[in-house]
């Protein structure tokens, strides 16, 4: 069976700045991947690389066999158009560390917008999803709730719906329970363990090691630019390979 | 352009200079009246008790709803209409004084509102009288905040001088009209005119910015 | 000195004023219509990344604000024709009166666009929608309910620049007073009238705003 997603020799440069190095990864369907390391590793940036959130100057992403964001002509690497690259982008789902809500919308609006606007769905058939993917996270009292009536963890959960009720092929989560108070994450570590369960294809960049313990069924150890390390989290955990991977481990908390 | 108007420019250089001059007095004058005026509103507006401040409140209101041409032409005319023979220079520059003096209030009132409560409270608590607070601790930060937004208000009142060219006043925009009722060079002399009040204008709007750069709070 | 007050000539052509008003009104709702146009796409080009928008963009919004208005209106009406563009009393003002207000509306947009978080457009991308989407849906939403009271005092300073018109004998509110004032002598009267009806209508918009303020206003 062919790969979801692949990616090949992936490099990234601010300016002068290399974050990422050539990474190198495969991802089959219903996979679920905890990229861990320590900030500045360079694991958002590869995860924001596959919907093109940043452009990236060498390598090949490809999802479903079909390269992300470039194409190359003649020779000549040029960026797709706007129109296809928002296509692709709305094959994946993003939930992001700071929501990202839209303020002015409610929660059943925010998870509308899409699948109006870019699914072209009738207002009924859309809010009908809305309400079924907010009632999966346990939030359809909450629907006409605006984010700034919702706690952060209702918030996120709001910000996972939307994404999911695109019907992506495979979610990207961004560190999504960093702003969280506390008392917050468990709801929302909640939500994606049951999407996980349900056999979706995720992308999780995290700092809740235990989290990655239980929920994923590889993980990947980004240093410097690079995949240092990478396996199942039962052994990886437990004997790490590499010093680098051990110190992480040594001074991150597992709770 | 041709020469004809660099010609023209020449004859008439004395009268648009002199129009010159008296936009730069108008403003000036209308500035610095405007301003003491002005501080006296802001602090009766943010200090002052309930009837005074009442009555200041209603006549910044009052200013800040009325255009200025009004302002001017009301000045003009009403003046002499109540016996106080002042020529139109002296009642447009009123005008813009007291249009100034509405705007400063306000800077001033916002300024001094915008420092925090604890301030005077740590003033008093090291025993400063209010007096002392306003000198020492309020006033100083209140300049500041003010200062950059007050320069702007200058350019304003460069802008707003052009309006007494509307009651007679001779200033440049007026000397402009006369110069192109005898050469008929509409475009090029409104064109002169609009250049010399932008270079002024944008001088006062560089000057603004470096004053924002100055008395920015070093943190 | 005794003058006493008597504003019997001054309602017998209260007639004129308020029709005066009315034009008044009707200049400021077309040109600040057109500005905001004017704006919105000037603030995008501001805010832009390449220099071939932001340059021209700063460069019209530097020129206006650095002119008096009174010298843009008599250039229009008095010196554009010069140029082949002969367009009436009205039509001149309305224009100058558009593009005057299109540069300090730009700077209104501007600061209302910067205070959008990135985030915003970054979600937007996320789901797939494309940057025109973006900026109707999500962008130009949130950058109103930002700017909605410096909008409305800019609006208001707008509608009191339409005295300006008084200057090419458009006969709005201004231009009326004066000419009462000098037909009938009742200098204070008219003046008093005359000021009451802008302050009022200021007044009456500034309210008006307020109230469309709490209406957009995203519940918390």
């Amino acid at each position: 069976m062919s790969n979801l997603l692949e990616i090949r020799d992936l490099h990234k440069r601010y300016g002068t700045v290399e974050v990422l190095k050539g990474v190198d990864c495969t991802m089959r369907q219903g996979e679920v991947i905890s990229i861990i390391g320590s900030s500045g590793s360079g694991k958002t940036t590869m995860l924001r690389c596959i919907n093109m959130l940043e452009e990236f100057q060498g390598g090949t992403i490809t999802l479903d066999g079909a390269e992300i964001g470039y194409e190359t002509v003649g020779g000549v690497r040029r960026r797709k158009p706007e129109r296809e690259i928002a296509r692709q982008r709305a094959l994946t789902g993003m939930a992001f560390q700071q929501f990202n809500l839209f303020p002015h919308m409610s929660a059943a609006a925010n998870v509308m917008l899409g699948l109006i606007k870019v699914k072209k769905m009738g207002r009924d058939e859309a809010r009908a999803l809305a309400e079924k993917w907010l009632d999966r996270v346990g939030l359809l009292s909450r629907i006409d709730h605006y984010p700034g009536q919702l706690s952060g963890g209702q918030q996120q959960r709001v910000a996972i719906a939307r994404a999911i009720a695109m019907n992506p092929r495979l979610m990207l989560f961004d560190e999504v329970t960093s702003a969280l108070d506390p008392e917050l994450v468990n709801e929302v570590l909640q939500v994606i363990k049951g999407l996980a369960e349900d056999g979706m294809s995720m992308l999780i960049v995290t700092h809740e090691m235990r989290f990655a313990y239980e929920v994923s069924s590889r993980v990947i150890f980004m240093n410097q630019g690079r995949i240092g390390e990478e396996g199942d989290p039962r052994e990886m955990f437990v004997k790490p390979k590499t010093e680098r991977l051990a110190e992480f481990l040594k001074s991150s908390t597992f709770n | 352009m041709d020469f004809s108007f660099l010609d023209q420019l020449w004859v008439a250089r004395f009268p648009l200079l002199k129009g010159l001059g008296v936009s730069i007095s108008i403003s000036l004058s209308s500035i610095v009246v405007g301003t003491v005026l002005g501080v006296f509103v802001g602090l009766a507006l943010t200090y002052g008790v309930r009837p005074l401040k009442w009555l200041v409140r209603g006549y910044t209101d009052f200013i800040r709803g009325t255009p200025v041409l009004v302002l001017v032409l009301a000045s003009y005319y009403v003046l002499g209409t109540v016996g106080i023979n002042l020529g139109p220079f002296q009642a447009g520059v009123l005008a813009l004084a007291i249009f100034c003096s509405s705007h400063v209030g306000e800077l001033v009132r916002g300024a001094l509102q915008s420092i925090p409560k604890g301030q005077t409270e740590a003033a008093k608590a090291i025993g400063l009288t209010f007096p002392q607070t306003f000198a020492y601790v309020l006033g100083p930060q209140a300049l500041r905040q003010a200062l950059p937004a007050w320069v702007n208000t200058a350019a304003e009142m460069v802008k707003a001088s052009t309006l007494l060219s509307i009651i007679g006043v001779a200033e440049l925009l007026l000397r402009t009209q006369e110069v192109i009722s005898r050469t008929f060079m509409s475009l090029e002399f409104y064109f002169f005119a609009g250049f010399l009040y932008f270079v002024i204008n944008y001088g006062i709007e560089r000057f603004g910015r470096y004053v924002e750069r100055k008395t920015a709070v070093p943190s | 000195m005794t003058y006493t007050l008597n504003f019997s000539a001054v309602w017998r052509s209260f007639d004129l004023l308020l029709q005066g008003l009315a034009l008044s009104l009707g200049l400021a709702a077309l040109a600040i219509l057109a500005g905001c146009a004017i704006g919105l796409i000037t603030a995008f080009g501001l805010v832009s990344k390449s220099a071939l928008w932001r340059r021209p963009a700063g460069l019209y919004v530097t020129i206006i604000r650095n002119t008096p208005i009174l010298v843009l209106v008599l250039f229009s009406y008095f010196a554009l024709p010069e140029l082949g563009v002969r367009l009436g009393k009205i039509e001149s003002f309305v224009l100058t009166l558009a593009i005057y207000s299109g540069a300090y509306l730009a700077e209104v947009f501007r600061g209302g666009l910067i205070a959008v978080p990135p985030g915003q457009r970054e979600a937007g991308l996320a789901i797939g929608l494309t940057e025109l989407q973006i900026r109707t849906s999500i962008i130009i939403p949130l950058m109103l309910r930002n700017v909605l009271p410096s909008l409305g005092s800019t609006m208001i300073s707008l509608f009191k620049d339409t005295s300006l018109a008084a200057a090419i004998a458009v006969p709005e509110l201004t231009f009326e007073a004066r000419k009462i004032n000098v037909e009938t002598f009742r200098v204070i009267e008219t003046w008093i009238v005359a000021s009451c009806l802008y302050v009022a209508t200021c007044s009456l918009l500034a309210a008006l705003m307020r109230a469309v303020e709490r209406r957009l206003a995203v519940p918390r």
